[in-house]
């Protein structure tokens, strides 16, 4: 052990110098997100919660293709479709479990016209059981409701893509 | 005092005379203890406020104006869980021990001087007194390690024990050397051998001693960075993994209430207690017991700042830093002290 070690450990000097750090830092501006009130700046990629879109005229988007459901790696989402009478084919049932998706935005990215999309919704929750097994009505419910922000959002996004 | 004080309540005086001693010594045992919980209630809230801020958060700030009703909350959540008992504990044990972290670091505050007249008792070897009570306290974590039954509460509670036994004796040796200085047992006496003002207290003479004591201290109460008791990393919670509820509740008491049980010491044994820092009458006036709370309210915050700046020991590492360096070191000042005391530089540590 040489002299300086020596000096160095019974002077506490390295100690000393990570106590100077901390006591600076408890002076720093504190950098905290106070969150109900305040939110952190969010991309217009964001993947919340998904919503099915509509076209201007009302008729909605979804074609059945299922690329969504072979996508999905989590398995969350379940399909079912038929022949409507003007001979367009049109889900009958269109389920994701929230519980199950991992919010990867394939099912977005697999989508050829469009219609499942991640919004920036994240403040939700269910209060029981089956509560976040979101239906075809239920999806379609939020993309009425957030179509603005979700055109908005992709439009803002579109010359990246 | 307090008797004469209950004496003067007309109708009092007919009591027999051990009944209004009674009373007057329970008045006085809740004017202790209920500021020292209120104290580890809001050290609490300190401690997370200080080390929020440390990492540039602002820590609680929900309950109540500024967080300040956190600590309340904090109790009233534990006072309202379950004490959840595991099936194969020594059910018995499990529930006293508990207690027995508890009661002696409430107890030693008995003979601690607030001020040179405000103490419960005033006993000739108080010192001894709280080295003995202070050492009592490690039965409430083997007793609990043991009693829950669990490895890692066996693991956490056997690392204490070993812990504690190393780094009572750099403790009692540093305090070997303010025995030497101030030529007494009596806390209060070993307080009025430092009057006169800064110069004249012990953290000067007994620097190597003062610092080897406060480290010690830490590594007795368990906080960071000596707490592998309880590293989270390794052992879970140590010796309390298994506890819940309120029995948690008196743990993280008794943890807190030793924390300022040493600082207090701290501060009694080698900054000169309640003196001021120099003997000027503006000074003077400031009353005994603020100066005592200020002294030691900056050990309580060395303690949240070491936990907050250092990383947890090894094992071994805190082995060796207590037998191998601690030790030997107050050995040496011990030694320093003797020979200087039986020669012409006596006068230097006094």
């Amino acid at each position: 052990m040489s002299i300086s070690h020596f000096i160095k450990s019974f002077t506490l000097f390295e100690l000393w110098k990570g106590l100077s750090v901390t006591l600076r830092h408890m002076f720093h501006r504190k950098i905290t997100v106070q969150y109900p009130e305040e939110h952190t700046p969010m991309s217009p990629r964001f993947r919340g919660l998904h919503a099915q879109r509509r076209y201007p005229n009302g008729e909605e988007r979804c074609i059945a293709c299922k690329l969504c459901e072979a996508v999905c790696p989590a398995m969350a989402i379940t399909i079912e479709s038929e022949q409507r009478e003007d001979g367009t084919r049109r889900t009958t049932r269109y389920d994701i479990d929230m519980t199950k998706c991992i919010f990867c935005g394939f099912c977005e990215q697999a989508c050829p016209v469009d219609a499942i999309v991640e919004t920036h919704i994240f403040e939700y929750h269910g209060e029981q059981r089956g509560d976040l097994l979101y239906t075809k009505e239920m999806l379609l419910a939020v993309g009425d409701k957030y179509e603005k922000e979700i055109a908005a959002a992709r439009a803002a996004d579109a010359k990246y893509r | 005092m307090m008797k004469d004080l209950l004496l003067s309540i007309p109708y009092v005086d007919l009591l027999p005379e051990w009944v209004v001693l009674t009373a007057a010594n329970v008045i006085l045992i809740v004017l202790i203890v209920l500021p020292v919980i209120l104290h580890v209630a809001y050290l609490t809230f300190a401690e997370r406020k200080i080390i929020g801020w440390m990492q540039i958060r602002v820590g609680p700030n929900r309950v109540g104006p500024r967080g300040w009703l956190q600590p309340i909350a904090d109790v009233v959540k534990l006072l309202l869980k379950e004490i959840v008992i595991p099936s194969n504990a020594n059910k018995f044990l499990f529930l006293i021990a508990p207690m027995l972290a508890l009661v002696p670091a409430l107890v030693a505050w008995a003979v601690i001087p607030f001020t040179d007249t405000w103490q419960l008792t005033n006993i000739d070897a108080s010192l001894l007194f709280v080295l003995a009570l202070t050492s009592i306290g490690v039965y409430g974590i083997i007793i609990a390690g043991w009693a829950s039954n669990s490895k890692y509460a066996l693991l956490g509670a056997l690392r204490s024990a070993a812990q504690m036994v190393a780094y009572e004796i750099a403790m009692g040796f540093a305090l070997v050397g303010v025995l030497m200085a101030a030529n007494s047992l009596n806390l209060n006496e070993i307080v009025t051998r430092q009057s006169g003002g800064l110069f004249d207290w012990y953290i000067w003479p007994l620097l190597p001693l003062f610092f080897v004591y406060f480290i010690s201290g830490v590594a007795e109460t368990n906080r960071a960075p000596f707490d592998i008791a309880e590293g989270e990393s390794e052992i879970v919670a140590g010796f309390h993994v298994e506890y819940s509820g309120i029995t948690f509740g008196l743990f993280f008491l008794a943890e807190y209430a030793n924390m300022i049980l040493i600082s207090t010491l701290t501060v009694l044994l080698f900054l000169g207690g309640w003196l001021p820092p120099f003997d000027h009458p503006v000074l003077n006036l400031v009353p005994g017991f603020a100066w005592l709370w200020i002294k030691v309210a900056f050990f309580l915050f060395c303690y949240l700042w070491l936990r907050a700046t250092f990383p947890r020991y090894r094992y071994d590492q805190i082995m060796r830093l207590g037998w191998k360096v601690l030790i030997p070191v107050t050995l040496v000042w011990i030694g320093v002290v003797g020979v200087a005391q039986q020669t012409k530089w006596g006068y230097l540590f006094h």
